[in-house]
């Protein structure tokens, strides 16, 4: 067991956003969470990361059989939660080859493994470049500063690659993107995918998983995960539109 | 705490321990005593100085400064240009004795000097402020430079501290499409008040760059005036750093007389403990097209305080002047403070200014941005902290990066 969500509520200032979340996940497995905008996906993965705009009122989350909650946002990372964020943040002034080193370092550290010197950390980096087809140089820019939008996610995809995550968290990392960007993506993440380690998809669309293949579906709304079903739910979230959510969390409230 | 009777009191005693006035700025040393004695101190009813207060002053020995320079590590000098080294004290030697100058350097004649000295600060208005007459009133020598032909020159000079007073003034003539690139470093010990005055002449199409760290003590002050005359074409880069003194005032006065010509100013100031910074910056447009590139950046923290005022005059003649200041100071504590002041003068009806200013903490989330990748907090900030004054510490000439600027003004203690 990687990872387990129990009745997981959270705020963010005054108002309530996850209302009870139930979530197991297992190593090997590949999950997708999806729902409309506000459904409270976005904040789930800012809550597990440890966002601290975003408050746990109640309810618990396992890592590795490890109170998450109780860690700050740098010791979930370095012990194997990754976030890819839907709007990655521009560093004015900070390198971002010097940032991945700093990162990946930090990762490698709390692992076990002996950090990587300057030259050693640039080997690393090209053979990982490839995985998502980025140009060196945006390794000499600041991190993220001026990048499109799909040179941002591609970059997100490195710093995975790079810190080599027991669990992946993925925010919409399909959105913003184009098809030739979301192909380079979507193959990143698949071959990072593996017996030891999770992934969770964040996405509004089941265009993501034409390319990668979940093993679960959860479909969220209202701050909860309303059902739950394999691969063959996106798609019919895909020709049943949201709708039929509403039908459901009406009946839901009545009972 | 000084008051202002003590600061009354350290200038009276000041001008008696000054050595009777002699060498080529005599006449001048007289006139700075006479105006020193004269002018009243700055005080805060004066809108210049309403929120900078010189009583700390008071505090330092008012004597000049002897001649016996701190002995400092310097780094190896950069290949190509010309190091000089300014002893702290009166009368000082001369920095240019022995010295090869590079091809299109030479030194005014005394005559050019007394045709000079004093232009540009009168041109720029500023001639009679009190910290110029200090400078008048104490400096023993000018370092009066002409660079001429089309070889870029490249000079550093270091400026040495010791306790007391000690007067640096300077004085550069760039001919038509001249080329300098100036690194300077302002040195600080206990005890001493740095006073500089620079004075700059940039002919049609000239251009000079020029990186200033003036990396203070607590326990010392920094009193600068660069002054700057602009012809057409010619281009300025002034890049102004400044950390840890205990009060530092930095004045740029520019004037582009004819516009058509382009200035670039760059400020990072720090202040934490109980420092002061401030930096009035002015610049004039008296013809048409000039353009203006400012950003001037603070880091506060501690109990420091920081003040900017940029003042930019558009009058009727500077039509199709395209300016913009932009004002960007970090608050790393609630106790520190941070007034910061844009004044646009603009009365011609055809041109571009832009302002604007902010005053903002460390982005939380650039910092959860680091923090998720596994980057502590305390680093992440510091990350923070020195990308936000690498912006304007990237633009110095090389000599004066060769300093590593940026740790010695983080002082990472």
């Amino acid at each position: 067991m990687l990872l387990e969500i129990r009745d997981l509520h959270a705020r963010v200032e005054d108002k309530a956003i996850l209302k009870g979340v139930n979530l197991t996940i297992r190593a090997g497995e590949i999950h997708a969470v999806m729902g409309r905008n506000g459904s409270g996906k976005s904040t789930l993965s800012k809550v597990l990361a440890g966002h601290p705009a975003y408050a746990v009122t109640a309810g618990s989350v396992h890592f590795r059989g490890e109170d998450l909650l109780a860690l700050e946002p740098e010791v979930r990372a370095r012990t194997g939660v990754f976030l890819g964020f839907q709007y990655p943040v521009e560093i004015p002034g900070v390198s971002n080859l010097e940032f991945l080193r700093v990162a990946t370092n930090a990762r490698r550290q709390a692992k076990g493994e002996e950090e990587l010197d300057t030259f050693a950390f640039e080997d690393l980096v090209r053979e990982r470049l490839a995985l998502v087809q980025m140009d060196p140089a945006f390794l000499d820019r600041s991190v993220n500063e001026g990048f499109s939008g799909g040179e941002k996610k591609r970059n997100e995809i490195l710093q995975m690659a790079l810190l080599d995550p027991l669990v992946a968290i993925l925010d919409e990392t399909d959105s913003g993107l184009d098809i030739d960007a979301l192909r380079i993506v979507a193959s990143g993440v698949n071959q990072l995918a593996g017996p030891d380690n999770a992934t969770l998809l964040i996405t509004h669309y089941q265009r993501l998983l034409e390319s990668i293949t979940p093993d679960y579906v959860h479909v969220m709304a209202a701050g909860r995960i309303l059902r739950t079903g394999g691969k063959e739910l996106a798609l019919e979230l895909e020709s049943r539109g949201y709708d039929w959510v509403d039908e459901e969390l009406a009946a839901l409230e009545l009972a | 705490m000084a008051t202002a009777s003590a600061l009354l009191d350290w200038r009276d005693r000041l001008l008696t321990a000054l050595p009777p006035p002699s060498g080529s700025l005599a006449s001048v040393q007289q006139r700075g005593r006479l105006a020193l004695a004269a002018l009243p101190l700055p005080h805060g009813r004066q809108e210049a100085w309403r929120f900078t207060d010189l009583a700390p002053l008071a505090d330092l020995p008012p004597q000049p400064a002897a001649d016996n320079p701190a002995p400092i590590d310097l780094p190896e000098p950069t290949p190509g240009v010309l190091r000089l080294l300014i002893p702290a004290g009166t009368p000082g030697g001369d920095p240019l004795e022995g010295v090869a100058l590079p091809p299109g350097l030479s030194r005014l004649s005394p005559l050019e000097v007394e045709q000079a000295l004093g232009h540009t600060l009168g041109a720029t208005g500023c001639e009679h402020d009190w910290p110029v007459e200090l400078n008048h009133a104490a400096a023993a020598s000018v370092l009066a430079l002409r660079v001429a032909g089309r070889a870029r020159v490249n000079l550093e000079l270091v400026i040495q501290a010791a306790p007391g007073l000690q007067a640096h003034r300077l004085l550069l003539i760039l001919e038509e499409k001249a080329q300098l690139e100036l690194s300077q470093q302002q040195q600080a010990v206990p005890g001493a008040l740095c006073s500089l005055v620079v004075e700059a002449h940039l002919g049609r199409g000239a251009s000079l760059m020029h990186g200033l760290v003036a990396l203070g003590d607590p326990q010392a002050a920094f009193l600068a005036h660069l002054a700057v005359e602009q012809e057409p074409e010619s281009n300025l880069q002034l890049v102004c750093a400044t950390g840890q003194w205990g009060v530092s005032r930095l004045e740029p006065h520019l004037h582009q007389v004819d516009g058509t010509a382009r200035s670039v100013l760059r400020g990072l100031q720090l202040v934490d403990g109980h420092q002061l910074a401030d930096t009035h910056s002015r610049i004039r447009f008296s013809g048409p097209e000039g353009q203006l590139d400012q950003i001037h950046k603070v880091v506060a923290a501690g109990f420091g305080r920081s003040v900017f005022n940029g003042s930019v005059q558009v009058p009727r003649a500077a039509q199709r002047t395209e300016a913009s200041q932009i004002s960007r100071a970090l608050l790393l504590s609630d106790r520190a403070r941070i007034d910061t002041k844009p004044e646009l003068e603009i009365v011609a009806d055809d041109v571009r200014c832009a302002h604007g200013a902010t005053v903002t903490s460390l982005q939380q989330d650039e910092l959860f941005y680091l923090q998720s990748r596994g980057i502590g907090h305390a680093q992440a900030a510091n990350l923070l902290k020195r990308a936000f004054c690498e912006e304007v510490l990237r633009e110095l000439p090389a000599p004066a990066r060769a300093w590593k600027p940026l740790d010695s003004l983080l002082a990472e203690r």
